[in-house]
């Protein structure tokens, strides 16, 4: 019986090329397995076999990302594995994010299972985690030994088509997937159990996990507000007139920044509303109940704070998915503290 | 939103009414508003008291903006 082939993508650290300092070399393709792929064939057994490791430097594949998959696609499409891997890439953010990308792209390309496995705080498991299963490993190569084990049993079931577990049971990142199954007890039961063990102060396990939402710490309180330049950010959908960038009602995919100079209030003539989650009414007669243009005037005349951007942030709140809102956020908020604002109010509807 | 603001290290104050939203997605200060058709100020009052409780709230922002948080807090006006 011909063996289930098996192509590997490791970075330029595990390829044993270099650290940092070779982080810019391109794509390469080596014979069998290499780095961790040789542990890796060994815990697959005979029934498998790495045809290929595939290397490429973490830098490269992140400011070449379009380029880096076109020729890894390249490679893998000649090579016809029935599945492929990548990693572990531990807690490197940038091998993390390459993992996941290409994981994707040969889902998408060749349709065969893939895999990867990475720590949960790496960006790329946020990224990635919804389009594939990434095994969790623990933020340093130190876990190597024991993140292998964990991915060659998940490898074998994925290319045997096997049903995959929850989360728990094979030690993956969970994916917000919910997924239907027949329970030995029927509801009512299971919803007194928790309950009682709720009860007795016992850690009930929820059969309905809410999503972990990631936390910034805050940032330093501001010196002397006095001299401070102050900027507004609204999602209560405030723009000009006539919405010239055209930002959806709900659901928006884009933000706008719009001017203040030269006005001391927000006038309804100005500016008005687009959103479609609340009753403008109130907002159309006087859009400052959203961006505190009149009050923040006074407050620079009178010396308590020290100047305001002219112009301010918008989009629409209501439908946006956060995964767009974070992206509007990374998108503007370096213009800010380019631009020397020390302090930002934002507003919700 | 918040978030990314907070992340390249300047201060934001997430001044919003559903207050258990903000605290789910993960704002640090937050200031409760009056109310979501109108978050700042009060259009059933006058136009002056409108005006001054809108005041009132951005002042509030203003202490949460130079007081230092180690976790999510609520500064009510």
């Amino acid at each position: 019986m011909s063996k289930i082939k098996v192509v590997h993508y490791i970075n330029n650290f595990f390829a044993g090329i270099g650290g940092e300092e070779m982080a810019h070399v391109g794509v390469e393709r080596r014979v069998g397995p290499a780095g961790p792929g040789l542990g890796l064939a060994a815990a697959l057994g005979d029934e498998f076999e790495i045809v290929s490791t595939l290397v490429c430097g973490d830098n490269y594949f992140g400011e070449h990302t379009a380029d880096a998959v076109a020729e890894l696609l390249g490679y893998i499409r000649a090579d016809q594995p029935q599945l492929f891997i990548a990693g572990p890439a531990f807690n490197a953010g940038r091998y993390g994010f390459a993992c996941g990308t290409i994981c994707k792209a040969v889902a998408d390309d060749l349709a065969i299972p893939v895999l990867t496995a990475m720590y949960p705080e790496n960006p790329g498991a946020d990224a990635f985690k919804k389009h594939m299963i990434i095994i969790e490993t623990r933020n340093s190569a130190a876990d190597m030994r024991a993140a292998i084990p964990k991915m060659a049993a998940c490898a074998k079931k994925l290319a045997h088509g096997e049903e995959i577990g929850s989360p728990q049971e094979e030690g993956y990142i969970e994916r917000g997937i919910r997924v239907n199954y027949f329970a030995e007890k029927r509801g009512s039961e299971r919803a007194v159990e928790l309950l009682v063990q709720k009860m007795r102060g016992e850690q009930p396990v929820s059969e309905y996990p809410l999503p972990v939402i990631d936390r910034v710490e805050a940032a330093p309180a501001v010196k002397d507000i006095r001299k401070c330049k102050i900027a507004v950010v609204t999602s209560g959908g405030i723009v000009p007139t006539g919405n010239p960038d055209r930002i959806e009602s709900s659901s928006a995919s884009k933000y706008g920044k719009y001017s203040l100079e030269g006005m001391e209030r927000m006038d309804k003539k100005d500016f008005l509303s687009i959103h479609g989650g609340y009753d403008r009414t109130f907002i159309l007669e006087n859009p400052n109940l959203v961006i505190p243009l009149d009050v923040l005037r006074d407050l620079v005349k009178e010396g308590e704070i020290g100047e305001i951007a002219e112009y301010f942030i918008t989009t629409t709140g209501t439908g946006t998915s956060t995964g767009n809102a974070k992206k509007f956020g990374e998108d503007f908020a370096p213009k800010l503290k380019a631009d020397g604002v020390d302090a930002v109010l934002l507003t919700s509807t | 939103m918040v978030k990314e603001i907070d992340r390249v290290g300047i201060p934001v104050v997430h001044m919003c009414t559903v207050v258990p939203i903000s605290l789910t997605i993960g704002a640090n200060r937050i200031v409760p508003a009056t109310a979501i058709p109108y978050p700042l100020g009060d259009p059933h009052l006058s136009a002056d008291e409108d005006k001054a409780l809108r005041r009132k709230m951005v002042e509030k922002a203003l202490v949460a903006l130079q007081t230092e948080v180690s976790e999510q807090t609520v500064f009510e006006v």
